[in-house]
């Protein structure tokens, strides 16, 4: 009876220990460092890294997002499409966009005013996906098809001379709508 | 015209498909008639797939007909041409004729009435290379003319060991349209000359022209045409039944030769490819006559006075083809291509392009308002009807949930848009309108995430870049702070030590000399014993700070003592000096360094609140201007 028990008793102890070490050791083998999750917001995300959002940039605000330590509607750019493509992702609630974010945009350009630019050469820092080119005193100009419209270049501009100019729509860029059924009024005799 | 050409024997029929009433009838009747010039012409610049063609000409230039007005712009794009001679009176975006009504660049030609060609010289394909061949029909602005509008010149060339059939797509399946029929009625030897020189081109071992059993007269001259003409090679006009959408380039690929193109698949991978009957026409006008595509054959039908078909040329504003056709009052709307795949047209002022085969003005008794759609039934008649195979309800259903990834995977964009199975569905569902809004929702995303991604990309190379120069710019400080430390404490201190304690033994031993020699000149002046030169030039010679004095000791005997004490008092002064200096400089470091930076700091304020001044000044100038 004794020898039963401590029999049992050897047995779960080292299937505990055996366990424990693959455990263990898949946990150093195959550890994962970054956060799988992070990516797969980021890619939702759409890159502006205009900071609307309150963080410095796209990733940062995946990161927040992943973390729980921000809500999911803090994303101007990427509208109430992406808030419903992130709460499907996460499980969560969708919730309309937080205001004090910022409001949805229509997709835009930057667009420098070269006869009054300067050359400061500031708003070519502040673009964070350098779209900008140009140097010291010499008139800049922005590289429109880089350009995600993050306006992050108007502040800094000492003349403001860079303008947001909404793209708008062309024969390429245009869009089959989605099929709607036209109500013919009806006359009630009144 | 109810007369229908024998089908021929061996025809293998694809899925689905239906049979609308054709309406060819109309305009099947008369010749096709010539288009006088209009008075303007307006041309878009967007006549092919890809990108569009770059204008080369400006307002108030004087152009010949013939003339490239617009070149290709990369390999998938076609040159345009200038239809007329005349003046250009506009070149930018007008309206074209587009479903979205969104205007495009147009090239506007007020025609001067002469019609007056530039200088064209015989192209010699024959002995020409495939390059140069297919930059020639490109620059020809050759496109196909069965609607897609596809550079020809990229359908030329590629299959190097030769293809095994030619399919002439002459089948015109599309109700109403009758442009194909009657250019192969009326030029069909033309039609021919073309196809023995594609079929030269791409060294096709059989041509087979496929044409509806509906237009029996062009199938007979197309045959005839075929006879007459000495060909090399075995071609053939093979008639199959009139079914809707016959003339689908991968359908009539399965009526002919029994191959099912997959999906994803290329057809010349198979040993195929598929021309379209007037493109075959366009490309012997471009390598025989050093004709560019300035013109094409244009069904007007429907409510006017005398439907029929028009050799226009491209850019003839669609109201001056109505016009020609007699416009009836009545008509609703007016549809571009046939009345399945076709759209409304915008407006009638904009110019005809090369895509455009046929003209439909759209009355009420012809076209009925279609009833209201109603719910899917799920009967499953599309999926019958649909020539390529698809679920055309599920695709729908998918669509209409905005459910894009569903659709792709059910193979979405294997749809030819044909409108087959809307034709058929009982509840009057517009499918193709939900396929064409699901496509165009999936291209849309498909360029946001590219864009997007590209936008991940560059921040992140600009995060480490600036990490880069961050990390530069400290290994830059921190290898000048090092240099600085080793120059203050480090070799070149000992080497100054080194220097200093030779100096000192110098100095030391002239002082030790100089007691000698005074010792020296004190007994002898005591005892007059005569001087001995060589006890003082002794230690005067190794003191090498008079090496002169060794070689004549003698001479300098007298001066060299009244010399040296001099210049050994000056060494020392100078070394206390300098001793005096490092200490004070070893003793002062930090705080020196520190008055350093700052009078540095100073500076770089005072350069930067110059620079803003300049620049408020220039500001200051440039608005004002404003």
């Amino acid at each position: 009876m004794l020898l039963a028990f401590v029999l049992a008793l050897g047995i779960m102890a080292a299937l505990a220990l055996l366990l424990g070490a693959v455990l263990g050791w898949a946990a150093i083998r195959y550890k994962v460092d970054e956060d799988p999750l992070v990516d797969k917001i980021d890619a939702i995300l759409p890159q502006t890294q205009c900071g609307q959002c309150g963080f410095p940039g796209c990733k940062p605000y995946a990161t927040a997002i992943a973390g729980d330590e921000a809500d999911i509607n803090r994303c101007p750019p990427g509208g109430e499409d992406g808030i419903r493509k992130l709460a499907d992702l996460l499980g969560k609630e969708f919730k309309p966009l937080n205001a004090e974010n910022g409001e949805e945009k229509p997709k835009s350009l930057a667009v420098v005013d070269e006869a009054v630019c300067i050359g400061c050469t500031l708003c070519v820092q502040a673009c964070p996906v350098d779209a900008i080119v140009g140097a010291a005193k010499h008139v800049h100009t922005v590289v429109s098809s880089e350009c995600t419209g993050c306006e992050l270049c108007v502040a800094p501009c000492p003349v403001d001379c860079i303008d947001i100019v909404p793209v708008g729509e062309t024969v390429t860029s245009w869009k089959w709508r989605y099929p709607v059924i036209p109500l013919t009024p009806v006359k009630v005799a009144a | 015209m109810n007369a229908r050409a024998e089908v021929s024997k061996v025809i293998f029929p694809f899925h689905g498909g239906v049979h609308p009433p054709e309406h060819k009838d109309e305009s099947s009747q008369t010749p096709i008639a010539a288009m006088p010039v209009p008075r303007q012409l307006v041309v878009p610049l967007h006549q092919s797939i890809g990108n569009i063609a770059k204008a080369l000409v400006a307002v108030g230039d004087t152009v010949l007909k013939g003339q490239m007005i617009a070149e290709a712009d990369g390999t998938v794009s076609a040159a345009v041409h200038a239809p007329t001679s005349g003046r250009v009176v506009a070149v930018g975006p007008t309206l074209v004729p587009h479903p979205s009504g969104l205007p495009e660049h147009c090239v506007t030609i007020e025609s001067d009435g002469e019609d007056r060609w530039i200088e064209r010289n015989r192209f010699d394909w024959r002995n020409a290379e495939g390059r140069i061949i297919r930059d020639y029909l490109r620059d020809m602005g050759v496109v196909g003319l069965g609607g897609a509008v596809f550079p020809s010149h990229l359908k030329i060339g590629g299959a190097r060991d030769g293809l095994d059939t030619l399919v002439i797509n002459a089948a015109e399946c599309e109700p109403y349209i009758t442009c194909d029929d009657l250019l192969m009625r009326e030029r069909a030897a033309q039609v021919v000359e073309g196809i023995k020189i594609v079929q030269h081109l791409l060294q096709a071992r059989q041509v087979l022209v496929g044409i509806e059993d509906n237009k029996p007269q062009a199938a007979q001259a197309m045959r005839e045409a075929l006879k007459n003409a000495a060909i090399n090679f075995p071609a053939d006009v093979v008639v199959v039944p009139t079914l809707y959408p016959s003339g689908g380039a991968k359908q009539l690929i399965k009526l002919l030769t029994n191959i099912e193109v997959p999906s994803g698949v290329r057809s010349t991978d198979l040993g195929v490819q598929c021309f379209n009957v007037a493109t075959i026409y366009t490309i012997y006008r471009a390598l025989e006559h050093a004709e560019p595509v300035i013109s094409r054959v244009v069904t007007i039908t429907g409510n006017v006075q005398r439907p029929g078909n028009v050799d226009a040329l491209i850019g003839t504003p669609i109201a001056d083809l109505l016009a020609f056709a007699g416009d009836k009052p009545g008509s609703q709307a007016y549809i571009y291509g046939g009345p399945m795949m076709g759209f409304e047209l915008p407006g009638t002022s904009l110019g005809l392009s090369k895509a455009g085969n046929c003209i439909i003005a759209k009355n009420g008794a012809l076209f009925p308002e279609k009833p209201v759609e109603m719910p899917c039934i799920r009967c499953g008649k599309c999926a019958d009807a649909c020539p390529a195979e698809l679920q055309p309800m599920d695709l729908y259903w998918f669509g209409k949930s905005k459910n894009f990834g569903k659709a792709q995977e059910r193979n979405l964009f294997d749809c030819i848009e044909c409108g087959a199975c809307a034709y058929v569905c009982p509840s009057n569902i517009q499918l193709v309108d939900y396929f064409r809004f699901s496509k165009s929702e999936i291209w849309a995303a498909e360029k946001a995430k590219k864009a997007a991604d590209q936008a991940r990309e560059r921040h992140e190379f600009r995060q480490f870049r600036e990490e880069r120069e961050k990390r530069e710019k400290a290994e830059r400080a921190a290898a000048k702070a090092a240099a600085r430390t080793e120059a203050s404490g480090g070799n070149v201190a000992e080497a100054a030590d080194a220097e200093r304690a030779a100096k000192i033994k110098a100095a030391m031993e002239r002082a030790a000399a100089k007691k000698v020699e005074a010792a020296a000149a004190q007994t002898a002046s005591d005892s007059v014993t005569p001087i001995d030169p060589d006890a003082v030039s002794v230690p005067m010679g190794q003191a090498a700070i008079a090496p002169t004095s060794n070689e004549a000791p003698q001479a300098v005997e007298s001066a060299a003592p009244a010399l040296d004490p001099e210049k050994a008092e000056r060494i020392r002064a100078a070394m206390e000096k300098r001793a005096a200096e490092k200490a004070a400089a070893e003793a002062m470091s930090p705080e020196e360094k520190a008055a350093k930076e700052a009078e540095k700091k100073a500076k770089i304020a005072a350069a930067m609140e110059r620079a803003a001044a300049k620049k408020a000044g220039q500001a200051a100038q440039q608005q004002p201007g404003e």
